[in-house]
């Protein structure tokens, strides 16, 4: 009887999570859609980049904690997870060093100097790509076809955008090759296929608790909504909300990106507010930005909206309501 | 039965197979026993001892009186000598004032006490008679029962809610109370109504007991009592939370239950003021379960006031395997034990043994905002965002962001991927804001 007990304060049990945990299953949910990345790509230069953005993510952390003198935090999978994704949202067809310089500025640029894990304000992965499109715009829009790995600068979204910027209308020809996207007829485009893939990895990930349905339902449901709208309007000019969902990265942003924990509000109300405001500048940046893909810049702006979403959405506290009865 | 429930919460499980089934033991004592009998186990002032080393005490005698309105009388658990009146380490790790008497093996009861028909008495009689017998709430916060049944003239009270939701993990103690006295409970529950003057009352019982749903509805029909079927989600049976499932009324932010017209009291709590007013027995027992991965066999034990926890292990068989915490009262609320020979007190709702690999250990890392803590919480405050604060000394802003609301359930600290200990960073939130308002 004269053992040490342990002291602690209550509660003196725990549900069993652990932050590295949720990270391995991101990766484990993502990993149908890698799988079919890379095979759909032509298996080995796909693979390198995955590697190598998975390697410059982790080297880079780790680099920048040791000399810092910080604990090393590479185990807890969050930088390979931002490496997986990095990749996902560079052309297949990338030349290595970029996928690694993405990895390094994803890391350093994006997370550690915010002060690492939690802290960072914007989605590690997608700073990474827009440091990277701005610096290599042209490798960044070199794209390859799947299947036939045909190189092409032609995505379906960026092929709308010149067609109405020139003619202000989608013309007849592009309009009956638009359904093709959905089976993999453009670059860098896998379509339903890989569609249904990041949605089975989004129900595992809800499943599991990892996220809520709340970000990557307001953010597929305003997308949806503001894209129907404006294909009722015109649909020669508009493409139809079904384009816009298998097109560029709107499931793996709705998905994967969007519900990112650090950079997303912590209330349900303000995820609500944060997905509808993602899909919304989405479509928005889509039909009427610069640039022909906007789901990046939706989040990336969307993340730095965050602070203020959560303070608008502190939730009322129990025991406010009028007494009745 | 559709099931009625709060919202927020959580749902760990329940463990509490491992002793749900087992009928209520006396813990025996024996002659030469020591129970240490600490003077403050109940909140508010600490009692006063009002006897001496080498007086010879009987069972029932009262051996320490209450300070001030909400403070309890104490007594004797068992006859015997009085061997010291000094401090003896408590619950909480420090020395606190106790008796401590060294059991004859009679038990004799001390003559003096005598139970009344609760009809021929008035509410104010009874509350002084449950008042006399020391009675405190027995669901483990042992806030002294008869300050609770005594609302102030201003406050219509119209409802009568009873906690026979035992949503901590492991305890199965009130569980069996319901299914092994239930006549001991109703007719407590049929004085309090009389104390209270109130038409409607109504347990609350989760899911996860039907036995004992089924044997109260059946046992309750036509006395005025209804009974609730809950859904099991901790902390389905905290006082705020188990009113708005059972009433659908909230009760004011910094309010009592009285402020929406109820008053809350634990099963165990009845059945106590039962065997008080009718048969004169003060608060000098109570059902505790002894459970857990590290001790041999399972129990439910009425234990007395006193006994060193040692002994109710022993009693169920000792320890098994390697030892590595125990716990006073639920997993979720409980405390955490310095030793084994520490005495059971008023509010020993349980004893959980752990083993080693029990104990978490996992370190506590950066927040990464996933924001489960914001969904279990009950009370709807941000438990990381109040935490954050409290850690950079920014009181004021805690205070602000509603840290006050907190009812330290756990909830947060139970379901944080990265193991912060939140409901710490609360604790020291409200006490520094406490501290805060009474300078002011």
């Amino acid at each position: 009887m004269d053992k040490t007990l342990y002291i602690s304060s209550s509660p003196h049990v725990h549900e069993g999570g652990t932050t590295a945990k949720a990270m391995r299953d991101v990766i484990y949910a993502l990993l149908p859609c890698v799988v079919l990345w890379i095979y759909s790509f032509g298996v080995v230069q796909p693979f390198i980049v995955m590697l190598l953005a998975i390697a410059g993510c982790m080297a880079s952390e780790a680099a920048w904690e040791k000399v810092r003198g910080l604990p090393i935090t590479i185990g807890d999978g969050s930088a390979a997870m931002t490496g997986i994704l990095l990749a996902l949202n560079m052309p297949p067809n990338s030349p290595w060093w970029m996928a690694l310089l993405g990895g390094v500025a994803a890391i350093v640029i994006g997370k550690q100097v915010f002060g690492g894990l939690g802290y960072n304000p914007f989605n590690p992965a997608l700073i990474g790509r827009t440091v990277l499109l701005i610096s290599f715009p042209v490798q960044m829009t070199t794209w390859m076809m799947p299947r036939t790995h045909e190189i092409t600068s032609a995505t379906p979204l960026s092929e709308v955008k010149m067609a109405v910027g020139l003619t202000g209308a989608i013309p007849e020809e592009l309009q009956a090759q638009l359904g093709s996207v959905l089976f993999g007829g453009f670059g860098g485009q896998l379509g339903v296929l890989s569609g249904f893939a990041l949605l089975a990895g989004g129900c595992y990930l809800i499943y599991r608790k990892v996220i809520t349905w709340h970000i990557p339902v307001s953010f597929i449901g305003s997308a949806l909504v503001l894209s129907t709208i404006f294909w009722l309007v015109n649909s020669s000019k508009y493409p139809s909300p079904v384009f816009h969902l298998f097109t560029g990265g709107l499931m793996l942003g709705a998905f994967f990106m969007a519900t990112d924990w650090v950079t997303t509000p912590i209330t349900p109300k303000g995820m609500l507010i944060f997905g509808a405001g993602c899909g919304i500048l989405t479509i928005l940046i889509r039909l009427f930005g610069g640039y022909p893909e906007g789901v990046a810049f939706s989040i990336l702006l969307m993340n730095s909206a965050t602070p203020v979403i959560d303070r608008l959405t502190v939730p009322k506290k129990f025991g406010l309501v009028t007494q009745k009865g | 039965m559709e099931l009625k429930t709060f919202k927020g919460g959580l749902h760990p499980p329940d463990n509490k197979a491992w002793s749900e089934k087992k009928a209520i033991e006396v813990c025996p004592l024996a002659e030469g026993d020591e129970l240490v009998v600490l003077l403050s186990q109940h909140i508010g002032a600490p009692a006063e001892a009002c006897v001496k080393k080498g007086d010879t005490v009987k069972k029932g005698q009262l051996i320490a009186t209450p300070k001030g309105f909400v403070s309890v009388p104490i007594h004797a658990p068992t006859s015997g000598e009085v061997v010291a009146v000094e401090p003896r380490l408590g619950t909480a790790g420090t020395r606190v004032p106790a008796v401590v008497i060294k059991a004859d093996g009679q038990d004799a009861w001390d003559d003096s006490l005598a139970g009344a028909d609760p009809d021929t008495l008035t509410p104010q009689e009874i509350k002084d008679r449950i008042r006399d017998a020391g009675i405190v709430g027995m669901g483990g916060a042992t806030f002294p029962t008869h300050v609770k049944l005594s609302p102030p003239e201003d406050k219509k009270i119209d409802y009568l809610i009873l906690n026979g939701v035992e949503c901590e993990p492991y305890l199965t103690a009130d569980h069996r109370l319901m299914i092994e006295e239930p006549e001991n409970i109703i007719e407590g529950i049929l004085i309090i109504k009389k104390v209270l003057g109130v038409e409607k009352a109504i347990i609350g019982i989760e899911a996860n007991k039907p036995d004992a749903i089924d044997l109260m509805t059946k046992a309750c029909a036509g006395r005025g009592i209804e009974v609730g079927a809950l859904k099991v989600q901790y902390p389905q049976g905290a006082e705020k939370q188990l009113i708005y499932a059972l009433t659908g009324r909230e009760v004011p932010s910094g309010g009592l239950p009285m402020d929406c017209g109820c008053v809350v009291q634990n099963v165990g709590t009845a059945a106590a003021i039962n065997d008080a007013v009718r048969r004169g027995i003060p608060l000098i027992e109570r059902i505790a379960t002894v459970s857990g991965s590290a001790v041999a066999e399972p129990k439910n034990l009425r234990i007395k006031i006193g006994q060193p926890l040692s002994k109710l292990v022993e009693y169920c068989g000792g320890v098994k395997g390697d030892l590595g915490k125990v716990i006073q009262g639920g997993p979720m609320m409980g405390m955490a034990a310095v030793s084994l020979d520490i005495p059971a007190t008023r509010g020993t709702s349980g004893v959980l043994l752990f083993s080693e690999g029990q104990v978490l250990k996992e370190p506590e890392g950066p927040c990464v905002r996933c924001g489960n803590c914001v969904r279990a919480c009950p009370a709807f405050i941000l438990p990381t965002e109040i935490a954050f604060r409290t850690r950079k000394g920014l009181i004021d802003e805690a205070e602000k962001l509603n840290a006050m609301d907190c009812i330290e359930c756990g909830s947060c600290t139970y379901i944080c991927p990265a193991r912060i200990p939140l409901i710490q960073s609360l604790r020291q939130a409200k006490g520094a804001i406490i501290a805060k308002r009474r300078k002011v």
